[in-house]
């Protein structure tokens, strides 16, 4: 204790105690923080089948070993979720530059896309692809979820998920056709402008609550067609369109001359 | 004395209906009047029928509303919503809100006759303004009528009023963003903006008062000045009598068309079935304004796609276009949102005082105190048509304007990039629209003389013996040539000179320059009818187009000094 007594005044035992604190909150922290749910089931085979994948497929941008480049961003701890948004729906590998990478019919089948998705997870630690009771709509609250979707989501989706235009030609896609999967997996991963809702901020529980909503608008609308859902604009030109042109339609028949 | 003592025999009734006819003619002196109505003539074409779009709709958005208002509860008192839609059961909710769900609902017929009442109020406006277009690019606002033009206008800032008051109602999201956005056009207007606002809504902006008020101003106020003013326009026409499109036999003095009964009265029957029958077929099949996909209002959320009703589009548009550096601080900390105030309250003065103005200002420039029954064609008139053109421009880039997001998605383009062309296009497109609209007026009335002086082409060659070859033209027959030429070229005013006789200056010179100035602008540019002198040469000339001194000097008439050298 003496020695220690005499070198605490040592211009080095600041470093040293700031060395020691850093070990013992990262410690703390490996020991406490919520391990995230990795692809337990991704072998090494399939981790192997993905980096080839990656490197014929998606390295040109991403890196050879997703690290990023100036086109593209790195890929470590983006996580499984992220890839399989992303490959499932096809808006990566990217067909082209533009406002934003757009859906289009894949191009890995499901296999392919799950070796990607092993292979990127293996490279850090990221949200998991959820699990099919984590996204059946059939189990959620669709009052809940309407409720959810109008105060976090529906500024760029428009009110029931049709769609809605970004800036600069970026936009928020329609949801009707997007898998319930998919759907969770934005929420979880935030692809391009969308932002993160991770599980703090909308819990699971939640989020299938809101899958729930979109999935109750496939139903289509009590009152008839839905034309687009896209409220007053298209409802002003359907009136013009359908009511005027059938009225006036209706006018000239019925003041077609006799005299 | 002896005639009235005893009425003759045969005029006593004998049917139920005769008899009930007699018994209130006895009372009620109404045999008088329901003859001359029924004797009434009414000229016949169809866009004479686009006024009745309007109050036909107009019958349909009473009786449905009616209907709409018995089970309506125009309260701000917050509840729980229980039962129908699904997406709805539980939530926490305004009573009016509630209400408009079980009306949808849970009331048998509600939502038809809700979808009904929406469909028709925008049918409601959009026949009134076809209506004006008709009346507008006829000049069947000019004397006597401008007085029924100023109703009309009235009528249609009350459409807008009832639209919007009724939209508010249900207390969706949707529609208290519109409240919203109505909130701060009130603020922004200078010194008593927030006073009024207070006024407005009992307090701050939501408060507990505005749908119950919006309910008051919805089915009672307006609604009951429309009908009066409706009343007023209706009456105006009679009184008036119908004008009557230009052909032969149909002057300024007389009336052309079918007495009321039976042919007008059965025409416009059949046409109210037809709208009915329109507007019911949209409310059974077409979705309108479905308040639980947009939820329970409140503050804090907006929706992409967050607009009016279409006839509310240019305001939003006008809003959507303005650049936000407009808000000046002045000293004192006091704001001037001229960034608000200009496209919510300025342009659509500007576009309103238009409507209100035209009709005085066209008279003031054209000189022209006579009453006119007789339509213009409106090519024969190009500055009108293309001003009203140039109107509808404006509005039509100021709605796609309210809806840039929307054209943004649908056609893949850049939201920025169709502000700034929208921005561009409002004060380009009018001007353009004009110019083109005018310069085919004058195109349409050239090739009228043409006709008129050579005949329509028969397409018949005939070669002489000398070798020449023509085509031959076929006169046009008395109701095509009258058509064509029985219509007025005005001209720009003339003024008095600045000095009398004795050189004293004339006071009021100024103006009256000013005015020609404008009259200029209307009328310096005309093709003049074909004179029966010029056709009578023409004919002289033989059928075809050899008329080369007759050709050539009319076409256009350009610059106050040349317009002496026609006549």
């Amino acid at each position: 204790m003496k020695a220690l007594a005499a070198r605490r005044h040592h211009r080095l035992a600041p470093v040293v105690l700031l060395l020691l604190a850093l070990l013992v909150t990262g410690g703390v922290y490996a020991a406490l923080a919520p391990s995230p749910a990795q692809a337990d089931t991704a072998s090494t085979a399939d981790i192997e089948t993905g980096k080839k994948l990656f490197q014929a497929n998606c390295a040109t941008c991403h890196g050879p070993n997703a690290e990023g480049t100036t086109e593209a961003p790195s890929l470590v701890g983006v996580g499984a979720a992220a890839v399989d948004f992303q490959v499932s729906t096809g808006r990566m590998p990217m067909q082209m530059n533009g406002p934003q990478a757009e859906a289009k019919p894949r191009q890995m089948d499901e296999e392919q896309t799950a070796a990607l998705a092993a292979y990127v997870a293996s490279l850090g630690a990221g949200p998991a692809i959820p699990t099919d009771e984590q996204v059946d709509g059939s189990k959620g609250d669709p009052a809940n979820g309407m409720a959810l979707f109008r105060t976090n989501c529906a500024m760029c989706h428009n009110a029931v998920g049709a769609g809605g235009a970004l800036s600069e030609g970026k936009f928020a896609p329609p949801l009707w056709d997007t898998s319930g999967r998919n759907v969770y997996q934005a929420m979880l991963t935030g692809p391009q402008s969308m932002p993160v809702f991770n599980d703090a901020n909308i819990t699971p529980d939640e989020k299938r609550d809101i899958i729930a909503f979109l999935d109750e608008q496939d139903q289509g609308s009590a009152g008839g067609l839905t034309l687009g859902s896209l409220g007053p604009v298209s409802e002003g030109l359907w009136a013009w369109i359908i009511g005027i042109g059938l009225i006036i339609g209706g006018a000239v028949w019925i003041g077609a001359k006799s005299s | 004395m002896s005639t009235t003592t005893t009425p003759p025999v045969a005029a006593e009734p004998s049917t139920p209906i005769g008899k009930t006819a007699d018994y209130l003619d006895q009372r009620t002196k109404i045999g008088v009047l329901t003859k001359q109505l029924v004797r009434k003539v009414f000229p016949d074409h169809w866009s004479f029928m686009l006024g009745e779009i309007a109050l036909f709709s107009f019958v349909v958005l009473l009786i449905s509303g009616v209907f709409l208002a018995m089970f309506f509860d125009p309260s701000m008192a917050l509840t729980t919503h229980h039962g129908p839609p699904a997406i709805m059961d539980g939530q926490l909710m305004s009573v009016a809100f509630s209400s408009t769900l079980d009306m949808s609902f849970e009331v048998r017929g509600g939502l038809l006759m809700r979808q009904i009442h929406h469909w028709s109020a925008l049918i409601f406006v959009a026949g009134i303004v076809v209506h004006m277009m008709r009346v507008f690019f006829t000049g069947a606002f000019r004397k006597p009528r401008e007085l029924n033009w100023l109703v009309g206008t009235l009528l249609l800032i009350l459409s807008l009023a009832a639209g919007f008051s009724g939209y508010s109602l249900p207390d969706d999201v949707l529609s208290g963003n519109g409240l919203r956005i109505t909130d701060g056009v009130i603020k922004s207007i200078p010194i008593i903006g927030s006073y009024l606002s207070y006024f407005v809504f009992g307090g701050e902006f939501p408060g507990e008062h505005i749908i119950p008020r919006l309910f008051t101003v919805h089915i009672l106020l307006v609604p009951a000045l429309i009908l009066a003013l409706i009343g007023v326009h209706l009456f105006l026409m009679v009184l008036n009598k119908h004008t009557q499109y230009p052909g032969g036999g149909r002057t300024d003095k007389n009336v052309v068309g079918y007495p009321a009964v039976p042919a007008f009265a059965t025409k416009m029957g059949g046409n109210f079935f037809i709208i009915f029958g329109v507007l019911a077929l949209m409310g059974g099949t077409m979705a309108i304004n479905n308040v639980w996909n947009y939820g329970p209002y409140d503050p804090s959320p907006v929706s992409a796609g967050a607009q009016p009703d279409w006839y509310m589009l240019f305001l939003e548009g006008s809003l959507r276009l303005m650049p936000g550096q407009a808000e000046i601080v002045t000293w004192g900390d006091f704001t001037l949102s001229l960034n608000i105030l200009i496209p919510a309250v300025v342009i659509p003065g500007l576009l309103f005082t238009f409507l209100f103005v035209y009709p005085f200002v066209e008279a003031k420039v054209t000189g022209d105190h006579r009453e006119h029954h007789v339509l213009d064609r409106p090519r024969n008139v190009p500055t009108r048509t293309g001003l009203g053109v140039a109107f509808l421009t404006a509005f039509v880039i100021l709605a796609l304007a309210g809806s840039n997001d929307l054209i943004a998605t649908h056609f893949a383009l850049s939201i920025n990039t169709i502000t700034w062309v929208f921005r561009i296009l409002f004060f380009v497109g009018p001007v353009f629209a004009f110019w083109v609209t005018k310069r085919i007026c004058l195109g349409l009335q050239r090739k009228d003389r043409e006709l008129v002086l050579h005949g329509h082409e028969t397409g018949r060659i005939v070669r002489f013996a000398n070798g020449e070859y023509i085509e031959v033209h076929r006169p046009l027959d008395e109701q095509e040539r009258w058509l064509r030429v029985n219509y007025e070229a005005r001209r720009p005013l003339e003024v008095e000179p600045a000095t009398d006789a004795r050189g004293v200056k004339r006071k009021g010179y100024k103006k009256d320059k000013r005015w020609q100035k404008l009259s200029r602008f209307f009328y310096e540019d005309r093709v003049e009818p074909v004179t029966p002198a010029e056709l009578a040469a023409a004919h002289a000339h033989g059928e075809h187009d050899e008329l080369e001194p007759a050709h050539e000097a009319p076409a256009l008439v350009s610059g106050s000094g040349t317009a002496e050298r026609e006549h």
